[in-house]
């Protein structure tokens, strides 16, 4: 018989301890999982007979992880339709190299997210926020419209310990808070020194090509900045291929890179 | 150590080793080719070298001994997870140099890239052994020569079939026994490799970001028809899609499992939501062929592709591998010179 070692491909079985909703699309899961875990770092949700797709972490607690999806394709809807919290189902992970909070510790950051592109950012500033410099802290967050805001809570928390801008795309009128795309707040955004600040920019293709734009005009490195891509990988650990880009494999080169990396890695 | 047989004395050397070991080799498989009066030569188990096609490069890789087509990885039956069972006996394949420098590419794909290896190709690969294919003249559309596959002295024995007799080189101490007791004549023998293939290729050493989206590509764009015939039958590609599926007799029971998959087909990019990552088959042409001969050199230091030309030879549109390394190549050229 072969003496393979651990089989990467079994789900292990994980208690559904809550699930937040959000908005009616999206709901964050909270599956039960003890282990190390760091935020950016993504699991393979598994339903036996119907299949897995990889979610990235959007929160990590003592004996759970969130993961926070969007109802858009085969998995997620089967899990939106057919299970509550008490309910069992199967991971496996975490993947992917994740963000090192400690990079970004004692200097100015610059944070810009699109959506439920909070997720694998929402570790990093949970963290930031219980440090000295949180009021370095700078975080643009931008949704489609107020009905499709996230993670409420948690924003209104950070936005007594961090710098936070809330602003959606397009309002009905009468509402109260700040209205426009994120680089639209780029500018404003108070930094001392450019030249040793950092970025986490996360979004959708388009979102992050256009804030670098405005992030580069303030003088920002791109080497300084990180972002978090996203691909559909069947196996998350780096032999399927469908993640490949040039010669990276967002499962386990990514999905966290630096963005003067990315930019050199063309689909 | 070498041994030279007459083919029924080789045929006595297959039925030791069959005492332990399956031999799958290449088959000439009359009538069974895609088009009516057609043949195909594919992999299946021998017990006599004659069943072997010796001569000629088959069709189809030896990878499905490897990677199948579809694999079954678990069972689903109520609340039960089973990893799927697989058939442990030993196999020795029967293979020409290029396919075993590409089992070094799969070994390097399953094995040798993240920190977790393939559980389920490691277990068929633990039982698999090789044996080398002598080649005596350069296949089709071959340019396994400028890729660096046509020569190599990995293998268990080697069989080279010269005017009816059978010439071996045998490596394998565990396997000496069966060919010592077969009658054979012992003389030094070398396996022929060839030092000319069909096509000359030159590797581009850099290729720079503007390539990527070069006009070269257009022309697949225009003639390829994705239909991904070429990484079927190649030697290294490795990717795979994992697919759940439950019976329908009885939705309570089911598999997972994974397919070969193919980056020149449509659903290979797609994600939820509708992004598709390269639509034009120009782009999905210019994904592969850089993997091949570049950027998984740039991560593990050698070229993945072998030049063993089958991708050529079953191409329906007539695409030529070697012709679009050789084009990127000159391409490369140009565009430096231009700078």
């Amino acid at each position: 018989m072969c003496n393979c070692g651990k089989n990467e491909y079994t789900p292990v079985p994980s208690k559904l301890q809550d699930i937040i909703k959000h908005t009616a699309q999206e709901w964050t899961f909270r599956f039960t999982y003890v282990g190390d875990v760091k935020p950016g770092q993504f699991f393979q949700i598994s339903i036996p007979k119907v299949g897995e797709c990889p979610i990235s972490v959007s929160g990590i607690g003592p004996d759970y992880v969130d993961l926070t999806l969007r109802a858009v394709g085969k998995v997620t809807d089967y899990l939106f339709e057919n299970f509550k919290a008490g309910d069992s189902l199967f991971l496996r992970g975490p993947y992917g190299n994740g963000f090192d909070v400690h990079e970004f510790e004692g200097g100015e950051l610059i944070i810009v997210v699109g959506g439920t592109a909070v997720s694998p950012v929402r570790g990093v500033v949970q963290y930031l926020c219980e440090t000295e410099c949180a009021k370095d802290v700078h975080m643009i967050a931008g949704f489609k419209d107020p009905g499709e805001i996230m993670f409420k809570a948690d924003l209104k928390d950070w936005a007594e310990k961090i710098d936070l801008t809330l602003t959606v795309d397009g309002a009905p009128e009468g509402y109260a808070g700040k209205v426009g795309l994120v680089t639209k707040y780029i500018p404003d955004i108070p930094i001392r020194d450019i030249s040793k600040c950092k970025a986490i920019v996360v979004g959708p293709p388009p979102m992050i090509r256009f804030s670098m734009i405005e992030l580069v005009k303030r003088g920002l490195s791109e080497d300084n900045v990180w972002i978090s891509d996203s691909r559909r990988m069947s196996c998350g650990i780096g032999k399927c291929g469908h993640c490949r880009i040039n010669d990276k494999y967002v499962c386990i080169d990514g999905p966290v890179f630096k963005f003067s990396e990315h930019k050199t890695l063309i689909d | 150590m070498g041994f030279v047989y007459k083919t029924e004395e080789f045929n006595k050397v297959l039925e030791a080793l069959e005492s332990k070991y399956r031999i799958f080799a290449p088959v000439l498989k009359v009538g069974e080719g895609r088009f009516r009066d057609t043949d195909v030569i594919r992999y299946d188990y021998i017990s006599r070298i004659e069943d072997a096609e010796l001569e000629e490069r088959s069709d189809f890789s030896f990878k499905e001994i490897l990677m199948p087509l579809s694999e079954t990885m678990f069972y689903f039956t109520e609340d039960e997870i089973k990893e799927a069972d697989y058939d442990a006996r030993p196999v020795i394949v029967l293979m020409r140099s290029c396919d075993i420098h590409a089992v070094k590419r799969l070994d390097q794909m399953y094995t040798g890239n993240g920190p977790a290896n393939d559980w389920f190709y490691e277990r068929l690969r633990d039982r698999v052994k090789f044996a080398l294919i002598g080649c005596g003249k350069a296949c089709p559309n071959s340019f396994c020569v400028d890729m660096g596959s046509n020569k190599t002295d990995e293998y268990a024995f080697s069989i080279d079939m010269i005017d009816g007799k059978v010439y071996c080189d045998v490596k394998d101490k565990e396997m000496l026994a069966a060919f010592e007791g077969a009658g054979g004549a012992k003389d030094n023998v070398e396996p022929r490799f060839v030092t000319e293939a069909e096509f000359r290729v030159e590797r581009p050493e850099e290729v720079t970001v503007e390539l990527f989206k070069d006009p070269m590509w257009d022309e697949y764009t225009k003639r390829c028809v994705n239909c991904g015939r070429c990484n079927f039958v190649c030697p290294t590609c490795t990717c795979f899609t994992i697919q759940d599926i439950f019976y329908t007799d009885n939705g309570r029971v089911g598999e997972r499992r994974r397919v070969n998959a193919s980056c020149m087909v449509d659903g290979y990019t797609d994600v939820a939501g509708g992004l598709v990552m390269r639509k034009t088959n120009g782009e999905r042409m210019r994904f592969k062929v850089l993997h091949k001969v570049y950027d998984f050199r740039k991560r593990f230091g050698y070229d993945m592709c072998v030049g063993c030309g089958r991708c050529d030879t079953v191409c329906p549109e007539y695409i030529s591998f070697a012709n679009c390394i050789n084009k990127l190549n000159a391409r490369v050229k140009e565009v430096s010179a231009n700078v």
